[in-house]
């Protein structure tokens, strides 16, 4: 059983996952990011890999995507990045937009992430109709998970196919909206409600406007857990000491 | 009138460009669309609308002009469809009342789009204005500043105009942001995309609705000559959307279809908008096809004299229609343009727009025999770029 699966099976809720920029704020701070949050208690991080052009996300996460390719940020150099980490235990995930993939080469691609233990992608324009078509056998080759998002106006019908193409979890999209919006969760019960009686077992992490303890324990109530991007990638901006920022913030919601 | 059908496969694919690479937040819309857009192009109604408001609003049927001093200088009979003389000033406006009337169908109050140079952002407001709806331009800030009088335009048709500030803040960015705004805003908001680019349906529906381009020359060159092809038919490409509809009726012909590309400094230099040229596949903006990227997949910001030709993606047909042989591509350079825009100027009495003139640019690059019959796309007209092109006198 790999580490994601791993992580469902150990526990159940308030999962916490960070999301953070590879090669941001400098291009090496990568590891040293994720090996703080795993000391400060983190459950599991999504490392965004840059993209020019990344449409789903808000400007603070532009922002840093922009300084990560200026440092100097490909796909290529956070592989061996990863390769040189050797304690970290928790899962990790890779975030980002399917052309520096394709660029990259598919199949290389998933061959580095299992070599490096990268145990799953999120993939937001990989639409599950090309994954299903083009990508999945070679997924399931490497063992590396896709992680599909549902949002508040995908059909039901469609999630319950998204939960069944779903090998760990799924990404409850908040709203509708782009990363880093603020949330009113009062508005969304129904939503997640109707969700979780659609997907059976498939464990449900809440992304999009989660941003402190409320916002992540008012989503807990509901899913399994959360992610935070943008709050934490503005906790960590401009800081000198990244460790203590990190160890901060994360006690912060925990 | 014929029955529209879809070029594109049933994944919205021309060979293996196209598709709708989209994030899930944005799959209700499309697929929305993608389930009614050929019902509503084919309604008899929206046909009736559309054609009326084409004629009495637009002043369509655009003439095909038979242009003799220009057909001297090349030993060719070199035909011009004026494009330009649609209202508002180029060909933008045939796909914004088809796609204002589907939003309308429907039930969306608030339109969006993105725009370049401003010609699809005017085009958007004016049919915004005509039927009452709310309206938001997304326009590059840089591209904001160096086209004033289109964005002035389109606050006095009643359209709010938002900066793009993201990136190298021109036409790539405000597409970026026209998205994230129709992620925010799905239930009542359509995006009137301008031109043959991102996810299907989109370039389906631009290229049926600029289509009257082509089916327009058939018929008139048709009166005129007594034969529907012509030898060439010549547009400019940047998103491809006014050679989209200028190919389109050829496409099942042996007419030869030639699309120009912005060169910019040089096809050796770094600064062009070749796409087909320089391009290799990827993905941007909802579509799979050839774009300008380095060798990480980071999209590079191309370089046009012309705000409307600097965009680094093309759309899926016209990389399809380059793969298969059936289209030919070639570069025109900001010189290579500015002189033919000059050339047509001084030898016919037209300023075309900046982006038109490298459709003439390719002239120079063609030997035509004597008694070939060249149709050029003369997309818009120059009183947008007087600024740019003072500074070439």
């Amino acid at each position: 059983m790999n580490k994601l699966n791993q992580l469902f099976e150990n526990k159940k809720n308030n999962i916490l996952s960070i999301y953070y920029t590879a090669g941001y704020p400098s291009l090496n701070d990568t590891t040293k990011i994720a090996m703080q949050l795993q000391k400060s208690g983190v459950d599991m991080i999504e490392i965004g890999f840059p993209f020019s052009d990344p449409v789903a996300d808000g400007p603070v996460i532009q922002k840093s995507s922009k300084q990560a390719l200026d440092n100097g940020m490909n796909l290529k150099l956070l592989f061996d990045q990863l390769a040189e980490v050797k304690d970290l235990t928790i899962p990790r995930i890779l975030m980002g937009y399917i052309n520096p993939v394709l660029s990259f080469g598919v199949g290389e691609f998933v061959q580095k992430c299992a070599e490096v233990g990268v145990d799953g992608v999120i993939i937001p324009d990989l639409p599950l109709e090309e994954y299903a078509a083009n990508f999945q056998p070679l997924f399931e080759k490497y063992g590396l998970h896709n992680i599909l998002l549902v949002s508040p106006e995908t059909p039901d019908e469609r999630i319950k196919e998204i939960a069944k193409l779903s090998s760990s979890f799924i990404y409850l999209v908040s709203s509708n909206a782009i990363t880093g919006s603020s949330l009113q969760t009062n508005a969304v019960s129904e939503y997640f409600n109707r969700v979780k009686s659609l997907v059976g077992d498939t464990p449900l992490i809440t992304g999009f406007g989660i941003r402190d303890r409320k916002t992540f324990q008012e989503v807990c109530a509901y899913t399994n857990g959360a992610i935070i991007g943008t709050a934490f990638i503005d906790a960590i901006t401009g800081k000198d000491n990244l460790d203590s920022a990190i160890d901060d913030f994360v006690k912060g919601i925990i | 009138m014929l029955q529209i059908k879809s070029i594109a496969d049933e994944r919205g694919y021309y060979g293996k460009y196209g598709g709708a690479w989209i994030p899930e937040m944005l799959r209700p819309n499309i697929k929305a669309l993608e389930a009614v857009y050929l019902d509503i192009l084919n309604d008899a109604g929206f046909q009736k609308e559309y054609m009326e408001l084409l004629a009495d609003y637009t002043g369509r049927p655009t003439p095909l002009y038979f242009a003799k001093r220009l057909s001297e200088k090349y030993q060719a009979n070199i035909w011009l469809k004026r494009e330009d003389l649609n209202h508002t000033g180029a060909h933008k406006i045939n796909n914004t009342i088809g796609q204002v009337l589907m939003a309308e169908k429907l039930g969306k109050k608030r339109i969006i789009a993105e725009t370049g140079a401003g010609q699809h952002g005017v085009a958007t407001a004016t049919v915004c204005a005509l039927r009452g709806l709310e309206c938001v331009v997304h326009m590059g800030a840089l591209d904001v500043e160096r086209q004033a009088p289109n964005v002035a335009r389109m606050e006095m048709l009643g359209a709010k105009v938002i900066p793009a500030k993201s990136g190298n803040q021109t036409l790539k960015d405000a597409t970026n942001e026209a998205l994230r705004d129709w992620i925010n805003n799905p239930s009542d908001t359509f995006y009137i995309i301008g031109s043959v680019v991102g996810p299907h349906p989109y370039p389906e529906i631009v290229a049926h609705l600029q289509s009257v381009i082509s089916a327009e020359i058939r018929k008139q060159f048709l009166e005129k000559e007594g034969k529907t092809d012509p030898d060439y038919i010549i547009a400019c490409v940047g998103g491809g959307s006014n050679a989209a509809g200028a190919f389109y009726h050829f496409i099942d012909s042996d007419v030869k279809l030639v699309g120009v590309e912005a060169a910019g400094k040089g096809l050796h230099t770094q600064e062009h908008a070749a796409t087909i040229n320089f391009g290799r596949e990827g993905v941007l903006h909802g579509a799979k096809s050839l774009l300008i990227q380095d060798d990480d997949g980071q999209v590079i910001e191309p370089y046009s004299v012309s705000a409307g030709l600097d965009y680094p993606g093309i759309g899926p047909l016209h990389a399809w229609l380059h793969d298969s042989g059936r289209a030919q591509f070639v570069g025109a350079s900001d010189e290579e343009a500015m002189e033919a825009a000059m050339e047509l100027t001084r030898l016919e009495g037209i300023i075309p727009a900046l982006e038109s003139a490298h459709a003439f640019a390719a002239l120079k690059k063609i030997d035509f025999k004597p008694d070939e019959h060249v149709v050029i796309n003369l997309s818009g007209r120059g009183d947008k770029d007087m600024s740019t092109y003072l500074k070439y006198l």
